[in-house]
C-alpha cells in the first residue's frame, strides 16, 4: 500500500503478479480438459474448442473494450472507453496497487477467458460452434465486463461496501446464472431425459479438476495484486476450503449411494474453489474450512435434483458455480473478519450491514447475469440459427462443425490429393 | 431357428433396444463395428492433411430367436434403425444349425427361448 501511494512498482508483487496471470490462464485449457471429459466422445474437441475459442476471441474482446468498460472511470454501472485499445495502460502502476497497469491486465483478461469459457458448460453437444462463439465474444464485453465494473471497477456494488474478493459477482454467479439463461434459451439436447448422457471419461474431469485448482492459487491468490497479507491468506484459503468441500462431497455421495464417485469428487473440487473465490483474502483460514463444507449442500442438491427436470444445464455450471459463489458471497456478510482482512467485520463480529452489502450483490448480479445473457443469447440467434439440427446432433458435434474426431481409428481414412481439394464443403460432409 | 443380424447407426441403438424389448425380444449381443454402405463420406482435416473417411462406425446386433420370431425381430431392428437416409444398415437373416445354453446344456429351440424371470 505505502509502494502505491508513491506511485512505485513492487518488484516483489509484479513477480508474483507474472507468475499468478501464467496460472489464471492455464486455467481455461483445465476447464476445457474437465468439460470435455464429461461430455459424450463424439462431442470431445468441440467442448474444448469453446474453452480454446475464449483463449482467441475474449482476449482480442478485452483489449480492444473489455478492459476499459470494466476498469476505467465511469459511471456506477460501466465503466468509460478511456483504456480502450489499450490507451493509456502502461508501465505505471494501476491506481491501488503497486504493479504496471499492463500487467493488471492481462491478469484481469485471464479472469474474462475463463468465465466467458465457463458458460459452454450450459449448451454443449448442440449449440453450433461460430455463433457460440460470437455470442461469448458479446457476453465478455456486455456481461462480464460490466459485472466486473461493479465490484472490481469502483462501480456501485463496490461503492455500497459489497465484499467480492476474487469475483463472486462476475466470474462465478456470472457465469453460473448466465449459464442458465443460456440453457433455457437454446433448450436441451434432443436426447436429454431419453437416453442416458454419459461422461466419456472421467480421468479428464479429475485432471482437469485437479488443474483447475492448481490454477486457483494464483486466481485467489493474485487477487490481492501483492504478495502481502491478503494474498497469503487467499492462497491458504485457497487450498483449505476445497479440501472441505471434497470431504463433505464424499460423506454426501456415501449418505446417497453408499459409494464415493469420482465425477462427484472432480465437481467438488470446483465447488470448493468456487466457493472461496469472493471470501478468499476476508475470512479466516477456520472459516474458509467452514464455508468449504457449506459451499458443497446447495451444490450438491441442485446437482441432483437438476437432471430430474427438463433444463439440460448440460455441466451444471450453475449449480457448480451459480450457487457456490452465492454461498460464497453470503457467507462473507457473517464471517468477514477486519483482525484478518483489515477491511470489515461480518455480521458474526458485529458489523450485520455488511450482510446486507452481500444480500444486494447476491440479488443484483445474477439478476443482471440471467436477463443480459438472455436478451444477447436470443439476438445472436435472430441473426443465424443457435442449434445444430437433429442430424447433426446425432452425427458428434466434432466431425460436423470441425471435420474432425477426437478418436480416430485411422481406418478407412483416404487421403485426398490437391485436385479434389478444389471446392472443400463447408459441413465436412459430402457425397 | 435364425440368426438376425442387424447393421445399424450408432445414435439408433437406444431405440433399436427399445423396439426389441417391446418386441418381447430377449438375449442381445452386440459389437462395435466399420463398415461401408454407400453412404456420404466424411472428410476431415488434420493439421492441414485431408482425409475422406470411408468406413463409419456402426452397430452390429446379433439375436437367435426361433422361427416365429423372425418377423417381430426383422421389424424390430427396421422400426428402430430407421431414419431414412443412405447409411441406415441393413439386416441379415442366416440359418443357425445348432445353439447351447451353456449354463444348462438346453440346445436348439429351448436355448434361444428366454428364461421366464
Amino acid at each position: 500500500m505505502i509502494a502505491a501511494a508513491a506511485g512505485r512498482i513492487s518488484a516483489g508483487d509484479t513477480a508474483w503478479m507474472l507468475v499468478a496471470t501464467a496460472l489464471v490462464l492455464m486455467m481455461t485449457p483445465a476447464l476445457g480438459l474437465f468439460y470435455a471429459g464429461l461430455v459424450r466422445s463424439k462431442n470431445v474437441l468441440n467442448t474444448f474448442m469453446m474453452s480454446v475459442a475464449a483463449l482467441g476471441v475474449v482476449t482480442l474482446a478485452w483489449v480492444l473494450v473489455g478492459y476499459s468498460l470494466a476498469f476505467s472511470h465511469g459511471n456506477g454501472f460501466v465503466g468509460g472507453l478511456h483504456l480502450a485499445l489499450l490507451r493509456h495502460v502502461a508501465f505505471a502502476p494501476r491506481a491501488g496497487t503497486a504493479i504496471p497497469q499492463l500487467l493488471f491486465m492481462c491478469f484481469q483478461a485471464t479472469f474474462c477467458i475463463v468465465t466467458s469459457a465457463l458458460v459452454s458448460g450450459a449448451v454443449v453437444e448442440r449449440i453450433r460452434f461460430v455463433p457460440f462463439v460470437a455470442f461469448m465474444a458479446l457476453w465478455s464485453v456486455l456481461v462480464y465486463a460490466v459485472l466486473a465494473h461493479w465490484v472490481f471497477g469502483g462501480g456501485w456494488l463496490a461503492a455500497h461496501g459489497t465484499l467480492d474478493f476474487a469475483g463472486g459477482v462476475p466470474v462465478e454467479m456470472g457465469s453460473g446464472f448466465s449459464a442458465l439463461a443460456a440453457a433455457i434459451v437454446v433448450g436441451p439436447r434432443r436426447d436429454y431425459g431419453r437416453q442416458a448422457l454419459l461422461p466419456h471419461n472421467g480421468v479428464f474431469a479429475l485432471l482437469g479438476a485437479g488443474l483447475l485448482w492448481f490454477g486457483w492459487f494464483g486466481f485467489n491468490g493474485g487477487s490481492g495484486y501483492s504478495v502481502g497479507q491478503s494474498g497469503v491468506l487467499a492462497f491458504t484459503n485457497t487450498l483449505l476450503a476445497p479440501a472441505a468441500t471434497l470431504v463433505v462431497w464424499f460423506v454426501l455421495d456415501v449418505a446417497r449411494d453408499g459409494r464415493v464417485t469420482a465425477i462427484g469428487a472432480a465437481t467438488a473440487i470446483v465447488v470448493g474453489c468456487v466457493g472461496i473465490t469472493p471470501a478468499a483474502g476476508y475470512i479466516s483460514p477456520m472459516a474458509a474450512i467452514l464455508l468449504g463444507a457449506l459451499a458443497a449442500l446447495p451444490s450438491y442438491a441442485a446437482i441432483v435434483w437438476r437432471p430430474r427436470t427438463r433444463l439440460d444445464e448440460t455441466l451444471d455450471v450453475l449449480a457448480a458455480h451459480g450457487l457456490a459463489g452465492l454461498t460464497g458471497i453470503l457467507f462473507i456478510g457473517f464471517f468477514a473478519q477486519r483482525s484478518w482482512n483489515r477491511a470489515a467485520d461480518g455480521l458474526l463480529y458485529g458489523h450485520p450491514a455488511q450482510l446486507a452489502h452481500q444480500l444486494l450483490a447476491a440479488v443484483a448480479g445474477p439478476a443482471y447475469a440471467f436477463a443480459a445473457t438472455a436478451v444477447l443469447l436470443k439476438l445472436v440467434g435472430a441473426v443465424c440459427s443457435l442449434r445444430a439440427t437433429p442430424r447433426e446432433e446425432a452425427l458428434g458435434m466434432d466431425v460436423v462443425q470441425h471435420g474432425e474426431e477426437a478418436y480416430t481409428t485411422g481406418e478407412g481414412a483416404i487421403l485426398v490429393v490437391a485436385e479434389e481439394d478444389a471446392a472443400p464443403e463447408l459441413t465436412g460432409v459430402r457425397p | 431357428m435364425k440368426l438376425v443380424i442387424g447393421i445399424v447407426r450408432p445414435e439408433r441403438a437406444n431405440n433399436v433396444l427399445e423396439a426389441l424389448y417391446r418386441a418381447d425380444v430377449r438375449g442381445v449381443s452386440i459389437s462395435r463395428v466399420q463398415g461401408h454402405g454407400g453412404e456420404l463420406d466424411r472428410v476431415e482435416t488434420y493439421r492441414g492433411t485431408r482425409v475422406k473417411m470411408e468406413l463409419s462406425e456402426k452397430l452390429r446386433f446379433e439375436i437367435a430367436v426361433s422361427d416365429e420370431y423372425v418377423e417381430p425381430t426383422v421389424a424390430a431392428l427396421c422400426a428402430g434403425a430407421h431414419t431414412g437416409d443412405v447409411g441406415d444398415g441393413k439386416i441379415f437373416v442366416v440359418a443357425l444349425e445348432q445353439v447351447v445354453r451353456i449354463r444348462t446344456g438346453e440346445t436348439d429351440h429351448s436355448a434361444v427361448t428366454p428364461v421366464k424371470s
